[in-house]
């Protein structure tokens, strides 16, 4: 719902940027970065674009609402951290000011904060080119006020100063209104009978409608526990969970650990989960009979207690036909809010890919000589028959070429295209019963702990992130790591010579691994750029920085998420970034722009894991809520939700034609997903322990997990995409009925020796690399 | 807590936060206590669990004080310092009173600044590769079997292998011990088990070294024992190893004075250890290793302490492999072995002494298949008592059919029930001869021709009743007089004098032996063994008995009495092991001679199987038997 729209940097700015980017030299670049290393309020005032948010007014009459009742409330202190945190004008209050311009997130307003006494009428400036939030069409009220809850749970982030000076009593106001819903007062005693009366009366209903209705136990259960202990009925509250937890699926185990400890009303502000639950409604999926036969008996037995909570707290997706059976239920639940609205997917995703840029190959006769004189008419066509079909007819799935504005192709990506595809002919073409061979790489002497691995898309480099603050880069090949000279030496080479790229690097600095310092904490993501020139490391303290591989030093700190970033990764065409983190927000970035360009928010809980779609369009999201969520880049709309892992989600993989999505989680499962259709096409079970990467190979047959149960398994991607049978789609329920045929799909597991494999990577002819951290 | 009627988690009770309180020099009250007491507990189970995430995303599955720090750091609480140590802080109580704290010691700092022993840098951090699984395939094979070329070992592991195969083959017994413990104990060394492997199979190298061939058998021990390794397919070059110890005229046994005897032993010891509890890794080597025992024992060619190590190793495999192999193979061995046997000249000494050693070898491994089989048979008679087998009437119904019958299935207490298993399932299209299961009383006949009292004598002794009967009267007439009862007890007295016994004593086998007692029984019969055949040959051809023995150092004066000791020095005794005691064997006449019949065999007896002549001096069989000590 946190569109970012305002923010659009439309197309022909972005061009210029980009292409400034890939003219320039490194040096050039380096300038441009520095520049952007120390963002003075002034320069980000001019920079951004002033543009009125579109759509905006409704999310802003909801803030002015709530900032209006504060000040009525004499909670000024408040009133002043909202009003920072929103980017609004002191101004603005006044009812006339619901016309400003829009809002904007705290990303900035940080840094605006030191400015003092000229901070409002500065704030009033930065309105935000980047960070505007929008009101995503399809939401509603109850989402806006979800929205800013969310901001509020999280403002003392956005404002360093006030956090320290208001910490005690930053909570308050926000919490007490959301919690105001459980006031409302029952017989404590009441609640016992009330949840056993529906109890029997679930159980006693036919069969077919038991599995669907069992669904309100949870949601209830929560719900009426949380009132009892909003009330002080603590004793009630205890005799109440004891009764009745044990009821409830064991894959809801953690947040009930959660729910028993909290037992005053005290420790409910700042409880996070259970924020979660009020401001988020519970979403159950029930078919209309069901339905009607549980709103027939509660309203028989004038139960207002539960129907009030039923309506208040749970959303109900009626849906017509067959109710659905016990294992389809569970295959689906176990999310932090239950399903996901059948709305919620039905947007249109372009999953397709993007067209490849034609390339037309240069004949360079010495390499061809060089591998062999019969392969050269053979290669070609297999060249030409893959650009040839992809040009020639659109993928219909697929995106317009410049849906989202990419950066054109420099003539070292154009050659590395062109490497690509030659590695691609040798390719060894993978099945069941064609395996591919592993290498693992193992990090020996990581006492200080391996947190974070990647490989470059060419295989020729590693990195790895370490909890000690540093991220450490190797080179895989022969080919040693250097740096270029410095700007006095770089003065002395000849600039015509055909070397010069060799010129510029200074062998003295040639070893086998650099260390990048800069973080303040333990490193969580790293991505190389797809050029090898960059890499995006995430950390802890809040930070994601962008690192040059040509210096080996830190151009950009992007700082925005202000609590741990958990994952970051680059486009696959380069510039943007995604990272999502603690604040349950993740934020879509471009390089030369150090504030994000999207904020994609939604999520309950933390943002785990996020990956990029192969055509660059969307973002995946894994979140410890639970659910995945697919964004829109072009308008930060959150297109599809999935729900059915029982645990934080550590994985997400594409598969390479885009169609599919593959999700690991602690729960160790993996679930695959269809894209276009919105819906959950398979389970794999087999791992033991949390699963941390997800990769399919690059002909997309072999789907590899890696997991911390100290394995590599292997499954055939191929038969679970094909054995789906096209009817279940057709049915506008999406109700599909998973066959367990994990064993059939696993095609092998393979051990490691004491060491979770953390990071898994097909190299471009299909050689599997996976990496972890040997810990005896 | 005012309520304790149930703990889901650790609680900080009222008390503690009095005592925490009273440290600061506050008093509390009793409510204010238990509020802050609650309070606290919510507050440490919030930060406990947002810790955990902190965890997970370092890919974790311990949580560490660092991540709890963590935790209240976000959370705007002040960091505990103090408590990052790696290792595990101890929790102690305090006698007096119910006190529980942290041991946590005073750090000198002045004297770690000052410290002139600075500690090294922890050693830098690499990545390493391997080709763990090629073509998805490697997936039966451990993780060590990567082509060493590919495989690069840290630096610690390669210290680690140096100094463990210095230590072994070095010249320090202490440092050996240690580094067998070790190597037997150690959980991290997976990786370096192909390069120990590497070095076992050196034994073809040094087979003129006894010693480094027994350090090396011993590294097999250890490496056999190790819980942690994973030995796979390995298994099977270690077995090759062990074999060559076994089977191999070793270099060192051309020197009469080298006791590859007990090499030979150990290593079957050792393959039988092996087979116990790995036998189930590679399937069919137990199969490939019977063949290749046959062929050494059907080899006349080799020399004869291969045909020792043959006979060991199919003792060490079990009494099937011996029924299965050595048995049926024994007729046509015998001829050989007799002549050897038969030979007294002066020149054939040395090869007649390594005959007796198989003789004796024989007779050991041959008791032991009649006992177990008696055993067995009893056994399966019991089972087949209660309606359990097919066998109705059970052992006798079995024993009055004709040889040829089915054999008898297998008693399920046989340990060695996995091994035979796999001996049949292999039977198929083996090369092994025809085999036809031979029914007890057969078998025992077949055998006391070759033998004679020597294998008599050892049945004859058991204390209890016999649990078995001899076989009824039709089917073996002519035995079942001399048919001594079989009982699987053999009677093990040991003597500490090593005088001469005269004294009469009851039938009994007596053998001194200070060794080690898993040789005992081994040492006693081949003594009885010799006895027998030493006077057997004293009566049979009592003018050449002086040319059989002629290093005889005792010469007797006494005459016969109807018992007597016989006084056993081995060769290795009294040349390598001055000063132990010789062995001392007595034993009382068996049977009348007379008794014997005319068998199939009987004229291929050897001269030194039986026993008639009363013995009327000590020999000592200078040069026959080796006990194994």
């Amino acid at each position: 719902m946190a569109a970012v729209q305002g923010g659009l940097v439309d197309a022909d700015e972005d061009k210029d940027i980009k292409t400034e980017a890939s003219n320039d030299s490194w040096g050039n670049n380096n300038a441009n970065d520095g520049r952007l290393l120390s963002p003075s309020p002034g320069s980000s005032a001019s920079a951004g674009s002033n543009k009125s948010a579109a759509g905006a007014s409704e999310e802003q009459q909801t803030l002015l609402a709530v900032l209006q009742f504060l000040r009525k409330n004499k909670l000024t202190e408040s009133v002043e951290i909202l009003r920072r945190e929103a980017g609004l004008p002191e101004d603005s209050l006044e009812p006339k000011g619901a016309e400003s311009s829009g809002a904007g997130s705290g990303g900035a307003s940080g840094g605006v904060d030191l400015e003092g006494g000229d901070a409002s009428s500065l704030l009033s400036r930065v309105t935000a080119s980047s960070t505007a939030g929008a009101q995503a069409p399809t939401k509603g009220p109850i989402q806006s006020a979800a929205w800013l809850t969310d901001k509020l749970s999280h403002h003392s982030a956005s404002c360093p100063t006030a956090k320290l000076t208001h910490s005690a009593g930053e909570d308050q106001p926000d919490v007490n209104v959301v919690l105001s819903a459980y006031s409302q007062q029952g017989d404590p005693a009441l609640y016992e009978v009330y949840y056993s009366g529906l109890k029997r009366f679930i159980e006693s209903v036919l069969d077919c409608h038991r599995a669907e209705l069992s669904q309100v136990f949870y949601p209830l259960f929560v719900h009426m526990y949380l009132e009892l202990v909003y009330n002080n009925h603590e004793s009630e509250a205890k005799a109440f969970f004891e009764k009745f937890s044990g009821d409830q699926e064991c894959y809801y185990e953690d947040d009930l650990r959660v729910l028993s400890s909290l037992t005053k009303k005290e420790h409910m502000r700042g409880n996070e989960t259970l924020l979660d639950f009020r401001t988020s409604k519970f979403v159950l999926r029930i078919s209309r009979d069901s339905y009607q036969l549980l709103k027939r008996h509660l309203q028989e037995r004038q139960n207002n207690q539960i129907w009030n909570i039923i309506q208040e707290h749970l959303y109900i997706d009626i849906f017509d036909g067959m109710p659905r059976s016990k294992s389809q239920i569970d295959a689906m639940s176990g999310s932090l809010a239950g399903e996901a609205k059948r709305e919620a997917n039905k947007a249109k995703v372009y999953y397709g890919l993007l067209k490849e840029p034609e390339i037309e190959l240069p004949l360079d006769d010495e390499d061809e000589e060089a591998e062999n004189e019969e392969g050269k008419p053979k290669k070609k066509k297999p060249k030409k028959d893959s650009l040839g079909s992809k040009s020639k007819k659109q993928d219909p799935n697929a995106p317009s070429q410049n849906r989202i504005p990419l950066p054109e192709l420099k003539d070292s990506d154009k050659l590395d295209k062109i490497m690509y595809m030659k590695e691609a002919t040798k390719r060894i073409r993978l099945g069941p019963d064609n395996l591919p061979s592993i290498c693992f790489y193992s990090f020996l002497n990581a006492y200080q702990g391996l947190t974070a691995v990647d490989f470059t898309d060419d295989s020729s480099l590693i990195a790895g992130g370490f909890a000690d603050s540093t991220v450490r880069v190797w080179s895989v090949t022969p080919k040693k790591l250097r740096k270029v000279k410095s700007a006095a030496d770089l003065n002395l080479i000849d600039k015509e010579s055909d070397d010069v790229l060799e010129r510029i690097m200074d062998e003295k600095t040639a070893s086998e691994s650099k260390i990048l310092c800069g973080h303040s904490g333990p490193v969580y993501g790293i991505s190389f750029s797809p050029d090898r020139n960059y890499l995006l490391s995430s950390s802890e303290d809040g930070t994601v920085r962008l690192w040059s591989l040509q210096t080996f030093t830190c151009l950009v700190g992007y700082k925005g998420h202000n609590y741990p970033v958990w994952d970051t990764q680059f486009s696959p065409h380069g510039y943007y970034f995604v990272s999502g983190g603690h604040d349950r927000v993740a934020r879509l970035w471009a390089t030369d722009h150090y504030q994000p360009l999207r904020m994609f928010s939604g999520h309950l809980a933390d943002v785990t894991c996020t990956r990029f779609h192969p055509n660059s369009n969307y973002v995946a999201t894994g979140s410890s809520d639970r659910t995945i969520r697919l964004w829109d880049v072009l308008n930060g709309n959150c297109v599809r939700i999935f729900t059915g892992h029982k645990g934080p989600i550590h994985a997400l993989a594409f598969s390479p034609n885009g169609k599919f999505l593959a999700s690991g989680a602690t729960d160790g499962r993996v679930l695959l997903w269809d894209i276009g259709h919105g819906l959950m096409v398979g389970e794999l079970k087999g791992h033991t322990d949390t699963i941390y990467s997800l990769r399919f190979s690059r002909d997309g047959e072999i789907l590899a997990s890696g997991s911390m149960d100290n394995t590599v398994r292997l499954w055939d991607a191929t038969k679970a995409f094909d054995d789906l049978e096209t009817d279940d789609f057709t049915a506008a329920t999406g109700h599909i009925h998973l066959q367990d045929n994990s064993q059939e799909l696993l095609l092998g597991t393979y051990m490691t020796k004491s060491t979770p494999v953390i990071h898994l990577h097909f190299t471009r002819r299909n050689l599997l690399l996976a990496a972890g951290a040997y810990n005896p | 807590m005012a309520d304790r009627e149930e703990r889901r988690f650790a609680e900080i009770s009222r008390e503690s936060v009095k005592f925490m309180a009273e440290s600061t020099g506050v008093e509390l009250g009793d409510d204010v206590a238990g509020l802050l007491a609650e309070d606290v507990c919510y507050r440490l189970r919030e930060a406990t669990q947002s810790s955990s995430q902190f965890m997970r995303h370092a890919k974790r599955r311990k949580l560490t004080v660092e991540d709890f720090n963590r935790a209240l750091h976000w959370s705007n609480v002040e960091a505990i310092c103090g408590y990052g140590a790696q290792d595990t802080l101890p929790f102690r109580s305090a006698k007096e009173g119910e006190l529980f704290f942290i041991e946590d010691r005073d750090i000198n700092l002045v004297e770690l600044a000052l410290a002139t022993n600075i500690p090294k840098g922890c050693a830098e951090t690499m990545v390493r590769v391997n080709v763990s699984y090629m073509d998805g395939k490697g997936n039966l094979e451990p993780q060590g079997t990567v082509p060493s070329a590919v495989q690069s070992l840290s630096d610690d592991l390669l210290k680690y292998y140096q100094q463990i195969t210095r230590a072994i083959l070095g010249e320090d017994p202490h440092l050996m011990k240690v580094a067998l413990l070790d190597l037997q104990s150690n959980a991290k060394i997976a990786a370096l088990l192909p390069y120990f492997v590497y070095v076992i199979s050196g034994v073809k190298s040094v087979s003129h070294d006894l010693e480094q061939l027994n350090r090396l058998l011993h590294m097999v021990k250890s490496l056999v024992q190790n819980p942690y390794l994973y030995l796979g397919s390995y298994i099977r070059s270690l077995v090759s190893s062990v074999m060559y110890c076994i089977l191999e005229p070793l270099a060192a046994s051309i020197n009469p004075l080298n006791d590859h005897w007990t090499l030979r032993d150990y290593a079957a010891l050792l393959l039988s250890h092996i087979f116990w509890t790995h036998g189930d890794l590679v399937s069919g080597l137990y199969h490939q290793i019977l063949v290749s025992l046959q062929k050494v024992l059907s080899d006349p060619v080799r020399p004869l302490c291969s045909h020792y190590g043959a006979v060991v190793g199919l003792h060490a495999l079990g009494w099937k492999a011996v029924e299965r192999v050595l048995f049926p193979h024994l007729p046509a061995y015998w001829a050989n072995l007799q002549a050897v046997l038969d030979d007294y000249s002066v020149s054939n000494a040395q090869v007649k002494a390594d005959g007796h050693k198989v003789y004796g070898a024989i007779l050991v491994a041959v008791e032991r298949l009649l006992k177990m089989k008696a055993l067995s048979l009893s056994q399966q008679s019991d089972g087949g008592s209660s309606g359990q087998t097919g066998f109705a009437g059970g052992s006798i119904c079995y024993r009055v059919s004709s040889p040829g019958l089915s054999p008898p299935p297998e008693p399920l207490s046989e340990a060695t029930l996995g091994i035979a298993s796999h001996l049949q399932a292999g039977g198929a299209g083996c090369p092994l001869e025809e085999w036809t299961p031979v029914p007890l009383p057969a078998m025992y006949c077949e055998l006391y021709s070759f033998f004679g009292d020597s294998l008599a004598v050892r049945f004859s002794t058991g204390p209890g009743d016999a649990r078995k009967e001899p076989p009824g009267p039709t089917s073996n007439p002519d035995t079942t007089r001399k048919m001594p009862q079989l009982t699987a007890n053999l009677n093990i007295s040991p003597r500490h004098d090593g005088s001469p016994r005269t004294d009469p004593t009851p039938p009994s086998l007596a053998a001194t032996g200070s060794g080690r007692s898993l040789t005992r029984s081994c040492s006693s019969s081949s003594s009885v063994q010799r006895s027998r055949s030493s006077s057997r040959s004293g009566q049979r051809s009592a003018g050449l008995s002086r040319d059989v023995f002629p290093k005889a150092r005792f010469t007797s004066s006494q005459t016969g009495p109807p018992a007597f000791s016989f006084l056993i020095g081995g060769r290795q005794m009294g040349l390598r092991c001055q000063g132990r005691r010789p062995f001392q064997t007595n034993f009382a006449p068996t049977p009348p001679l007379s008794a014997v019949p005319p068998r199939a065999y009987a004229h291929k007896l050897p001269v030194i199987g039986r026993v008639g002549k009363p013995v009327r001096r000590w020999a000592c069989s200078h040069y026959s038997l080796h006990l194994p000590l």
